[in-house]
């Protein structure tokens, strides 16, 4: 069934970190794994309780289903299941979901002789979502400081937030993440633009292969940074977007807790421009 | 896990330059020769140049400089031609669009007229930069899907610069040019707009933001990881699909049951790439011409939460008519 043609010889055992050959198989298309026992445990839990939650709220319209933290009052406490126990246990289910997919990411990698890169790249995902509903929650004294679990009632929460210090665009570090978000898309849309562009030349001109694809960027600004860079690269800008809006919002509160537009005050009071 | 990981290249090969493959007839010379640069060859290609610049190229970068020039000039201007204060408060400085006052009408130099000249010339820089792009794919006899993606982010451009400010019959919509004073037209136009994050094509273009930067981490993982059976070599794999191209769909099958080709995942990322700036500027242009608050109209759809009426009701001032305007 769902296998590739090739895919048989690839189906061996062994790879696994942990669990031995007990959990070494397939279901359908996808590996299982111990870690895949683990992450579809979370994964199941995780989502029951969204669904209860979203029955105490009354509505199981996707868009609306809102599962709110704690109230501040409650600290670093554990607080009743209606009032914030949920969020608390969905946090540690999704934490253990996350973590159990990367875990199963490197199994798989190891399986295939692969390098480590992609679960690498998805711990620094998992890092950005454990600082917003973790580490920023335990430096601010209260686990009412992490996000709402909802898709328009996260929305609210980002813009609350960065309307509580006044003026988010004005945070440095938020200024080098979103940079780093448009250079990423940037860099993505000349990267499969440019494959494309050689895989599918006008009519009557045969394929081209990378040594176009350097010219064509070379003739364009001057440089092309080839095919095994342009993956380094795109790897470092979108790793760079996500751990530097970490940092923006881990030292929104903990760190500075003005408005951002005063932070900037250091620069025009430097003592060089005073002579 | 003392192990390779072809994070940086090690051992760089330095072979004679290479000038790129043979130029049609009728296009002028490449020029600027070639260099090697030892850290570029850390990361990708250590050689810089040649560049094919030609009168597209010449003339984008012509009127490119103009527009630098003015929006500098006028930066210099405002801080009294001192460049020491010019340093201090670069980030602050702008070259605002004309008053409202002027409407579509072209206001004093001093007065937005300037801002309306670096536009123009902007505008006139990029324009040529992408019909450049496009001939340089037609004369290697490539496909033009890099100049189609530059499209993309000029339609939000204009939409930003141009079209918006068209349908409100006002240069005065548009964004200045300058680091802070951007920023702050942004903030102010997400405000003035009932908060952009109920705009349904803000939130696509959002989606395909932060899904570009997902497909970009998963494919450039993707390839690094596979750099020992030579993943890079992706068209060659495209065509004739190797161990590498074999292993790369398989992580990917089994650990979601799905997976693209080595061709198809770089539609995926023009796609996801594209429509970011193509929903982003219908966001916009729909902002103010056809929704005036996207919170109250959300709250329309039943999809903002609506909050008690605690006080008397408040008109917009920019609403009122007449004299108490």
């Amino acid at each position: 069934m769902a296998m590739l043609s090739f895919e048989g010889k690839y189906r061996v055992r062994g790879g696994t970190l942990v669990g031995g050959d007990l959990f070494d198989f397939w279901i359908g298309p996808f590996w299982v794994g111990f870690f895949g026992i683990t992450c579809a445990f979370f994964t199941f839990v995780g989502t029951a309780l969204i669904l209860y939650g979203a029955g105490i709220q009354g509505t199981f319209n996707p868009w609306l289903i809102n599962i709110p933290p704690p109230d501040l009052a409650y600290g670093l406490r554990l607080a009743p299941m209606r009032e914030g126990g949920l969020w608390q246990v969905i946090t540690v289910c999704a934490i253990g979901a996350f973590v159990s997919w990367a875990l199963r990411q490197a199994e798989i990698s190891r399986k295939l002789g692969m390098g480590y890169h992609i679960p690498i790249a998805y711990s620094v995902a998992v890092f950005a979502y454990i600082t917003l509903v973790v580490i920023r929650p335990v430096l601010m004294g209260a686990w009412g400081h992490g996000f709402p679990y909802g898709i328009w009632s996260h929305l609210d929460w980002v813009s609350n937030v960065g309307y509580q210090h006044l003026h988010f665009h004005y945070n440095p570090a938020h200024m080098i993440a979103v940079s780093f978000f448009f250079t990423t898309v940037l860099a993505l849309s000349l990267h499969g633009g440019l494959v494309l562009s050689a895989l599918n030349p006008p009519k009557g001109e045969p394929v081209k292969t990378a040594e176009h694809e350097n010219t064509f960027f070379r003739d364009l600004i001057g440089y092309s940074i080839g095919t095994l860079g342009i993956h380094r690269l795109g790897l470092f800008l979108a790793l760079s977007a996500g751990f530097w809006s970490a940092v923006c919002i881990v030292i929104s509160g903990p760190f500075w807790t003005r408005g951002w537009p005063e932070w900037w005050g250091w620069w025009l009071n430097l003592p060089i421009w005073h002579h | 896990m003392p192990e390779y990981q072809n994070i940086f290249t090690r051992v760089q090969v330095r072979g004679p330059a290479y000038p790129g493959v043979p130029l049609p007839a009728g296009d002028v010379p490449r020029e600027g020769g070639t260099r090697f640069v030892h850290l570029f060859g850390r990361l990708g290609d250590a050689q810089v140049g040649p560049i094919y610049l030609g009168q597209l190229g010449i003339l984008s970068l012509i009127f490119g400089f103009i527009a630098f020039e003015i929006i500098g000039l006028n930066m210099l201007a405002s801080v009294n031609w001192n460049a020491w204060e010019f340093l201090r408060q670069l980030f602050w400085l702008g070259l605002e669009p004309p008053k409202a006052q002027y409407g579509l009408r072209l206001p004093p130099m001093r007065e937005g007229g300037w801002w309306l000249a670096a536009g123009f010339f902007l505008t006139l820089s990029i324009l040529l930069w992408w019909a450049r792009t496009y001939r340089r794919a037609i004369q290697l006899g490539m496909g033009t899907h890099v100049a189609w993606a530059f499209a993309a982010a000029i339609w939000l451009y204009l939409v930003l610069g141009f079209i918006r400010p068209l349908f409100m019959g006002s240069w005065s919509e548009a964004v200045p040019f300058g680091i802070f004073p951007h920023l702050d037209w942004t903030a102010a136009f997400s405000i003035r707009y009932g908060n952009l994050f109920y705009n349904p094509f803000h939130a696509l273009s959002i989606v395909f933001l932060y899904g570009s930067v997902l497909l970009f981490a998963m494919h450039g993982a993707t390839i690094l990881a596979l750099g020992r059976y030579g993943g890079e070599r992706e068209i060659e794999l495209v065509l004739d699909r190797g161990t590498a191209a074999e292993r790369g769909g398989l992580f990917w099958r089994w650990t979601m049951g799905f997976n693209a080709s080595f061709e198809s995942i770089h539609r995926w990322a023009w796609w996801f790439a594209v429509l970011c700036p193509l929903t982003g500027g219908i966001g916009i242009l729909l902002t103010g011409t056809v929704v005036d608050n996207w919170y109250l109209w959300a709250v329309d759809r039943h999809f903002a939460p609506a909050y008690p009426q605690l006080w008397a009701p408040i008109a917009d001032p920019a609403l009122v008519q007449g004299a108490p305007r």
